[in-house]
């Protein structure tokens, strides 16, 4: 699904439960990833749950390329929204992505919010960190 | 018994929604509730009477003082103990470390310090810290696994470990077990061991008479009893207490000063440097007053009553697990469903206006043992009613229905 797509699902969700059934959907239809890929490095700290997360760029393209999983349905859902708004980006446009001002957009700040423990904030600053080395 | 559920009129934090449903707070075990005379005895202290205590000879510094000093005789009133037996510390956490570093130089290499495996990180680290500064061994009475500890196993590895130092909680943070503390003191005293009881979540559910108990320290938070965050009390008998060696230095617990050398106030002076956290000492005692006017008999069974409708509606739904002792329990319970992580729900329960506390609970130990990585922790208070239990359960269904659907 496109972040487009993500995007209009949820804006036309009436409720929180709605909203979570969605997250969760999106989370089911994230790939698992391999053991092999659960690696120490790959995993992203400050998480209440586990969440693993590679970022490599596709050299002749110039794309940058997500994957990703966590533990919990929540926060692999949370996972693929973000997937979906920096996959396929080259570094430059990833480098100009507000993430914050999407999850506004899409009436899921608090999840950004420190307290909450899920990591998405850890996920999103990885990910940006990443993206600024190759511009 | 209505005349307990009456109570809760009291605690206008309660009296909210969350997400467009009514708050049902069942994080207790994280801090209690604050009833509104706390509130307001904060309030007026700040408006009416601010000052320093022990300083001034001014009248509102006299005023503060005598009521600051007066808080201290009333919860040792409460306690059952002498007031000079009770020291002000930031929290239960803070109490604990007190001991233990003041214990430091009674210990030596390859002595016992005896704990167990339902104790909070805060009743685990000074100790085994405490331990690597010694070269003493730190020694955990296992749980089943069911999270219960057995009386016999404590009093039969109090004999076999012959410890030093015993240190045990008093309830389970995490599971709501209540120990048989009386029992494992008498026992570790035959064999000459410090006892130290945590009684952050047992004081508000069990109201322990601390003389009776007889251990040698005890400590608490006032935040977990209806008080302000930010204080703790350390007991210890008199004699043990003012044995320990000063922790912090500073203002007010000195006798004398020269640059060269420092005289040292008797306890509980001597632990008490700097200015203390005087609104939450007053804010305290205005809870100590408020739970002194509840009949605790009444106010306990009433607990129990809400406990164990809770259990009964918990139990019923198919893929719930429950762990800890069900018997005997400060109103505690941790439970999973099936394989679903504890985030997910906590957080899907939020959305219904339900607070839970989800994790490992500071006790990674206790975790570790019940082979889990978190739970869902349920912590009831007098001030909980059967209203919220309901809302609690038909939450957690249609969570499971999000979940499952």
């Amino acid at each position: 699904m496109t972040y487009q797509e993500i995007h209009d699902k949820l804006t036309s969700t009436s409720s929180w439960q709605q909203s979570y059934r969605e997250i969760m959907l999106l989370g089911k239809q994230l790939p698992n990833l391999p053991n092999a890929l659960k690696t120490e490095q790959a995993q992203v700290k400050g998480c209440e749950s586990n969440v693993w997360l590679h970022v490599e760029l596709d050299e002749s393209q110039q794309h940058m390329l997500l994957v990703g999983d966590s533990d919990t349905r929540i926060v692999k859902g949370l996972l693929a929204i973000v997937l979906s708004l920096y996959n396929s980006k080259t570094p430059t446009q990833a480098a100009k992505i507000d993430a914050y001002q999407e999850f506004e957009s899409l009436g899921l700040i608090k999840h950004l919010s420190p307290s909450r423990g899920n990591g998405i904030k850890a996920i999103v600053d990885r990910i940006q960190t990443i993206a600024l080395q190759w511009v | 018994m209505s005349d307990i559920a009456q109570l809760r009129n009291d605690f206008v934090t309660l009296n909210q929604s969350i997400e467009g449903n009514p708050l049902v707070y069942l994080d207790s075990g994280a801090t209690s509730q604050k009833p509104q005379v706390v509130i307001n005895e904060i309030n007026h202290f700040y408006s009416k009477n601010n000052a320093n205590v022990h300083r001034g000879l001014h009248t509102l510094s006299e005023r503060v003082t005598s009521q600051y000093e007066g808080v201290r005789e009333k919860l040792a009133q409460f306690l059952g103990v002498f007031a000079t037996e009770l020291v002000w510390t930031s929290g239960a956490t803070h109490s604990i470390n007190l001991v233990a570093s003041g214990l430091t130089n009674q210990l030596r290499y390859d002595d016992v310090i005896l704990i167990t495996a339902l104790e909070h990180h805060a009743n685990i680290v000074p100790w085994q810290q405490l331990a690597q500064r010694t070269g003493a061994k730190l020694k955990v009475i296992p749980v089943n696994d069911q999270g219960i500890i057995c009386t016999n196993n404590v009093l039969a590895q109090i004999q076999k470990w012959q410890p030093k130092i015993f240190a045990c909680t008093h309830a389970s943070n995490t599971l709501g077990n209540i120990l048989d503390v009386q029992v494992f003191i008498a026992q570790a005293k035959k064999i000459g061991a410090t006892t130290i009881i945590d009684g952050a979540q047992a004081f508000l559910h069990l109201r322990p008479n601390l003389r009776q108990l007889d251990c040698d320290f005890y400590v608490l938070s006032a935040h977990k009893a209806l008080g302000p965050t930010g204080l703790g009390i350390l007991f210890g008998k008199y004699e043990q207490l003012n044995a320990l060696p000063v922790y912090q230095t500073g203002g007010e617990m000195i006798e004398t000063v020269t640059f060269d050398q420092t005289t040292f106030r008797q306890a509980p002076a001597k632990f008490e440097p700097g200015t203390p956290n005087i609104s939450a000492v007053l804010g305290f005692g205005a809870a100590i007053d408020y739970l002194s006017n509840i009949n605790f008999s009444a106010m306990h069974k009433y607990e129990q009553s809400l406990f164990k409708y809770l259990l009964e509606h918990l139990s019923a739904i198919k893929g719930v697990k429950l762990y800890g002792d069900l018997d005997n329990n400060i109103g505690t319970i941790s439970f999973t469903f099936k394989s679903e992580h504890h985030y997910d729900l906590a957080m899907l329960l939020n959305s219904y206006g339900v607070a839970v506390r989800s994790g490992h609970h500071c006790t990674q130990p206790l975790m570790q043992a019940l082979n889990l990585n978190g739970t869902i922790r349920v912590s009831l208070a007098f001030y909980n009613n059967h209203t919220d239990i309901d809302r609690f359960i038909s939450a957690l269904n249609n969570c499971i229905q999000l979940i499952e659907g």
